[in-house]
């Protein structure tokens, strides 16, 4: 089995990426128009406080008066109190674009993946995809809203900085800016070193959990075979490397930042030098130069910041590519546009034309192979299923039973060849008419969190009280329900955890009767309910696959013994078929699987009872 | 399924356990602090130039040049002065910080590895690594980033205020009324928007499990074509987290506000009353600009300083929750403990033994001569395997619920290290590394050589399909490599237990995932090798069970019957009927369409 890689990443800026966010940005202009007034103000507001100092020391202290001191004081107070207004409503701003976009993202992203094919899932481990569905959108989102904002601020606090400067004093304007290219120089140096740095710690952490993972999952054989001391040792190597990591990076981080202050106060000296040389000269006020010195002092933090800002902001690419990419991701089964428009898509579907089904399957010709496959795992595999059959597929696990009940279902779609339902090629109705008439009980059920009730309900969803009690009761399932602890309201846990799985098949059994399909796919579902049980089922089973097509992917002897037809499996392949007994006679394959499973359960039934 | 009452530490103990932890990097730490707040001294002396050349220019028209180039090479001087202390403590914090969480990790590692195997069977495994890398990163920052923050600034905030009340005591009295008021408010409303957040963080977690119950149960979803219904659930979920952040937003919105409002305004009010005072001559325009400046130095740090004390509170949970895996109790070897004989027989004498209410095992006596093979026959699926726990001390019979010897000596009293690595135990669901299959193999002999190791491979019957592997016994398995096959794992399992130096070898049901002909093949490749150790099978495969020396059949826990397989088959007993079945299903009976139900 090939293990699943993971995409490498462009790492350069790459416009065409970013531009794909477009359309889900277009939806928030006005918050971006909002976010960007509001961060203006507040900035400009900043830019102005410094000039408030000055005019206090121009017309209050250097003319030795107090007069028209109060209202002075009441627009300083009045600024403050717009200030505290823009900082709420540019965050506000903020917050309603980065939560909006991270919702848009995680909606489209999410209904986008309920489209796509098997293949893509049989290949993608859940974590990848939880990861693109809630980390990187919020990342995303996030750096969108927020680092906009403080990079927006500090480009306007900056500007207008400098504006004030040149405005104060052009010539002492263009020392400061003059410092500005080495802080570039220095920040575009370091940077690249610091994020290569962090992202190799990045690494290192993951590792690090992963180490924690295997060592408690694997506990148990660390303990039987005395290797708890390697163990330590190994991981101690890693911590080790993190360490030094860690070092490094903080090594780099301690001579960026003091030798941007360095160069930053060297500008102030230099305005210090020159602009109080000018004041001896009568050329400056002294008020001039203090407010001066404040902006000289306030605007090297922004520019350093920006860099660090810019850098984590183009850091978001990745998760914009990882998101683009999944979103790009074509289904590899889908509904043509005539089908579609005649029985709607999957979120409008236009039951008015759906046709009754009633299960007659025939595969025509039909070859197959998986598209992560090497070989062709059917060869002009043709076969007349009637309505009402019952289908069993036998062979050993991982034989690849399910090839043909992931073909019927069109999970996968065959390679070459047709596959009819009544008659007609499946191509020509859409996925969701034939999927609402199936119903599926896996032998690792799948249960959603919530109450039995709703899990059950799943199977139809305007169905009511007495129908789902009833479906229950079809299976037995109410025996199990009642036992728990708040009966019929009982929280199945996550994934269905609280339930032994044996609980859980019984529960998805209830569910897919009460879908009412007319196909059935039983895959081994009754492997862990026990014997008793089973035996109570088992009457429920034959009531309801009579006048339905169903699939059996079992080995129980009862079950394969009833079924009209079997298909035996080996390698991929089917082998043999024919009706039970007829195979028995031929003494092949199928024979020796029976007797093997007549073996077995015979000798479980001595070591139960 | 955990039954934890929160465990809880007192300051006392989370002192000592930070202090634990600080070995070998409390002297980076002093430093660290040391350069801090020696930067802080600087930075203060700054305005002090400002202060100074202001005023000396003012009185002073002539000797303004040579002050002026006193001024600039002073605050120069000071951010080279600056610079280096900062320089020191970003480098001294780094070492402290990075030795610090490698202390920890290193120890929560190891003791985990140390936990008893009911620990581990009790606690799920998200949680404890939720515990030994996110709580251990909260402890971290919190040591490593707010406590010597927090000691920086409260240095800041008395040196400064010291500086203010030199300067000027009316003024300065105004400016530090503004200290506490700052810090408590901010604390306050930070602790309150937290509560919140824990309530926003908590429908997060239920969107992520909305989204993954959704792509794991993909199958479902689509075999009851119920994708609009999926949507519209998760977007209920979505839309319900997205609005709780909004309103949270608000929230924050005039939380950083009122921080911005109660900033300016000590800002504002400081300009104003220094204008006030220096126009009537109690301060020169210097020390206005010093005063003003120091004033605004102050008010960040106090803001923050509010947040960082109410944030506490976390890094104290999160230790908490670390401590809970430490305070577990080690395996431990008692000093009087001895090594495993070297030859003995094995005895079960009187042994009961069980789960909570569930007795697995009653009142079970047998022995297993030294050298001999033994097979067990177990008539219920679960327990099965409590037997090999017991024996290889997994898990300890209390006094009362009888012994296990071997060679006399009574196993609680032999070091465990010494009978684990002399015990080969090869599991059902054999457990492999994420290394290479050969580091596998040489897990317990990490020097072993080639020949030994390929050896090992051939008598599982593994060699072969190791060597079709495109990197062959360099095959990395496991998440980020070669997935194996049940039976594959079984067999490599079995080779790691082979180049072991055990006495006893153990397997449990460990050729389940094998197709019978192999099965056969390694069997008798083990018979050959395992010459003069002693063998324990537990099977339920007759093929298997009936080439040991002696049969035990269990039957709900007590012993139903011991013998060889010749005496077993001659009497009535479970034994003899799965030796039927097996031995002689019958085809006739079969294609006669037998009903399965009756005994042949």
């Amino acid at each position: 089995m090939a293990a699943f890689d993971e995409k490498e990443y462009t790492q350069s800026f790459d416009l065409s990426i970013w531009k794909r966010l477009i359309p889900f940005l277009k939806r928030y202009r006005l918050a971006f128009v909002g976010m960007l007034i509001f961060n203006a103000v507040c900035a400009s507001i900043d830019v102005v406080i410094p000039l408030f100092q000055r005019y206090a020391i121009r017309n209050f202290i250097e003319a030795e008066t107090l007069e028209g001191f109060w209202p002075y004081a009441a627009a300083y107070a009045g600024v403050v109190l717009l200030q505290t207004l823009s900082v709420i409503a540019f965050t506000r701003n903020s917050m309603h674009i980065e939560m909006n976009l991270g919702k848009d993202l995680k909606r489209e992203l999410f209904n986008h993946l309920q489209t796509l094919s098997f293949s893509f899932y049989n290949v993608t481990p859940v974590g990848y995809l939880l990861t693109r569905v809630m980390a990187d959108t919020n990342r995303i989102a996030g750096m969108i809203a927020w680092n906009m904002t403080d990079l927006l601020w500090s480009i306007f606090y900056v500007g207008g900085g400098f504006g004030a400067m040149l405005f104060l004093n052009w010539k002492l304007a263009l020392v400061v800016l003059l410092i500005v290219p080495v802080i570039l120089a220095l920040t575009g140096y370091f940077q690249e070193k610091i994020l290569r740095w962090n992202r190799r710690i990045r690494k290192l952490n993951s590792r690090i959990t992963g180490s924690f993972n295997e060592g408690i999952t694997g506990a148990k054989t660390s303990k039987t075979l005395v290797i708890e001391d390697q163990n330590t040792n190994a991981f101690r190597k890693l911590t080790e490397e993190a360490e030094l990591a860690g070092v490094k990076a903080a090594r780099l981080n301690a001579v960026y930042i003091p030798l941007v202050l360095f160069f930053s106060t060297m500008a102030v000296s230099i305005v210090l030098l020159r602009g109080g040389y000018m004041v001896t000269e009568q050329l400056l006020e002294i008020a001039t130069l203090s407010t001066f010195l404040t902006y000289a002092v306030g605007i090297f933090e922004p520019i350093q910041m920006t860099a660090a800002n810019i850098a984590e902001f183009i850091s978001i690419q990745a998760s914009i590519e990882r998101v683009t990419d999944l979103l790009d991701r074509t289904p590899d089964i889908q509904d043509s546009p005539e089908v579609i428009g005649r029985y709607g898509d999957l979120f409008h579907p236009r039951k008015e034309n759906w046709e009754p089904l009633t299960g007659e399957i025939e595969f025509r010709d039909v070859t197959f192979r998986y598209p992560d496959g090497g070989e062709d795992v059917l060869k002009h595999f043709s076969l007349h299923i009637p309505a009402g059959t019952t289908v069993a597929i036998v062979g050993e696990t991982g034989a690849g039973k399910s090839t043909l009940v992931n073909l019927a279902c069109r999970f996968f779609e065959p390679t070459s060849g047709q596959i009819l339902i009544d008659g007609k090629d499946y191509r020509e109705r859409s996925q969701l008419w034939l999927h609402s008439n199936i119903g599926y009980v896996l032998q690792n059920p799948h249960l959603f969190s919530g109450t039995v009730r709703e899990n059950i309900r799943y199977g139809r969803l305007d169905a009511t009280e007495e129908e789902i009690r009833a479906a229950a009761k079809a299976v037995s399932a109410d025996i199990v329900v009642e036992k728990l602890e708040h009966g019929w309201d009982s929280d199945v846990g996550e994934g269905g955890d609280r339930l032994s799985t044996g609980e859980k098949q019984l529960i998805s059994f209830a569910r897919a009767v009460l879908a009412d399909p007319r196909i059935f796919v039983l895959d081994e579902a009754t492997s862990s309910i026990d014997t008793q049980t089973e035996q109570l089922i088992q009457e429920a089973i034959d009531h309801l696959l009579k006048d339905r097509t169903s699939f059996l992917i079992a080995h129980r002897l009862s079950t394969i013994r009833k079924a009209d037809l079997i298909l035996v499996v080996k390698d991929g392949k089917i082998v043999e078929q024919g009706k039970h007994l007829d195979l028995l006679k031929k003494g092949g394959y199928h024979h020796d699987l029976y007797s093997k499973q007549f073996a077995e359960e015979s000798q479980a039934r001595v070591l139960k009872n | 399924m955990e039954h934890q009452t929160p465990f809880r530490m007192t300051i006392r103990e989370k002192m000592n356990m930070i202090l634990r932890y600080l070995r070998g990097c409390k002297r980076s730490f002093v430093l660290a602090l040391g350069c801090s707040c020696l930067g802080t001294v600087f930075h203060s002396l700054t305005p002090q130039v400002i202060r100074y050349t202001v005023d000396e220019i003012l009185v002073k028209p002539d000797a303004t040049l040579a002050v002026l180039v006193q001024a600039a090479f002073a605050v120069l001087g000071f951010a080279v002065l600056r610079g280096i202390t900062n320089y020191g403590q970003r480098v001294e914090l780094a070492k402290g910080s990075e030795r610090f969480v490698k202390n920890i990790r290193d120890e929560v590692y190891d003791h985990i590895q140390r936990l008893s195997f009911s620990w581990h069977v009790a606690h799920s495994t998200g949680d404890m690594i939720q515990r030994a890398t996110s709580d251990v990163e909260v402890i971290r920052r919190f040591v490593c980033n707010q406590l010597v923050e927090v000691v920086r600034t409260v240095f800041l905030i008395g040196l400064y205020l010291w500086i203010m009340f030199s300067m000027n005591v009316k003024l300065a009295s105004i400016a530090s009324i503004f200290v506490p008021l700052i810090c408590i408010i901010s604390g306050v409303f930070y602790r309150k928007i937290s509560y919140h957040f824990k309530e926003a963080d908590e429908a997060e977690g239920a969107l992520t499990t909305c989204a993954q119950e959704n792509l794991t149960g993909v199958r479902v979803v689509r075999a009851f074509g119920r994708e609009k219904y999926e949507i519209d659930r998760f977007q209920e979920k979505n839309e319900f987290f997205s609005d709780l952040w909004i309103r949270l937003g608000k929230i924050s919105s005039i939380y950083w506000a009122s921080g911005t409002l109660m900033t300016c305004s000590q800002i504002l009010v400081i300009v104003l009353a220094g204008t006030w005072e220096t126009v009537h001559g109690n301060l020169t325009l210097g020390e206005f600009l010093a005063f003003v400046t120091y004033n605004e130095a102050l008010s960040w740090p106090v803001r923050t300083l509010g947040r960082v004390l109410s944030d506490m509170s976390k890094a104290g949970v999160s230790m908490d929750r670390v401590g809970y895996i430490l305070k577990a109790p080690e395996e431990v070897d008692h000093p009087g403990d001895v090594e495993l004989p070297d030859e003995g027989d094995i005895v079960f004498d009187h042994v009961t033994f069980g789960y909570g209410d569930h007795t697995v095992l009653k009142d079970v006596s047998f022995t297993i001569p030294r050298g001999t093979t033994f097979a067990i026959l177990w008539s219920t699926g679960s327990g099965k395997s409590t037997m090999v726990h017991l024996l290889d001390r997994l898990y300890d019979l209390n006094d009362d619920q009888g012994t296990i010897t071997i060679g006399g000596v009574d196993i609680r009293k032999i070091r465990r290290s010494d009978l684990r690595r002399k015990i080969g135990l090869v599991l059902q669901e054999p457990f492999l590394f994420s290394q290479t299959i050969r580091e596998n193999i040489a897990a317990t002999r990490p020097l072993a050589g080639d020949h030994e190791i390929r050896r090992a491979a051939e008598i599982a019957c593994v060699d072969e399909a190791i060597t079709e592997f495109r990197d062959g016994y360099e095959t990395l398995v496991g998440e980020r490599g070669v997935t194996l096959s049940g039976g594959q794992k079984q067999r490599v399992a079995i080779a790691r237990t082979l180049i072991s130096d055990a006495k006893i070898m153990i397997f449990d049901d460990s050729l389940s995932a094998v197709d019978a002909e192999t099965d056969t093949k390694i069997r008798t490749a083990l018979k050959e090798n395992l010459e003069g150790i002693t063998t324990i099978l537990i099977s339920h495969r007759v093929t298997t069970l009936m080439q040991a020396d002696r049969i035990l059949v269990l039957d709900e826990g007590r012993v139903q019957n011991i013998g060889t397989h010749a005496e077993l088959t001659r009497c009535p007993g479970i034994y003899r009927d799965i030796y039927e079945i097996q031995m002689s299903s019958d085809d006739r009976r079969l294609l006669e369409g037998g009903d399965g139900n009756g005994r042949i």
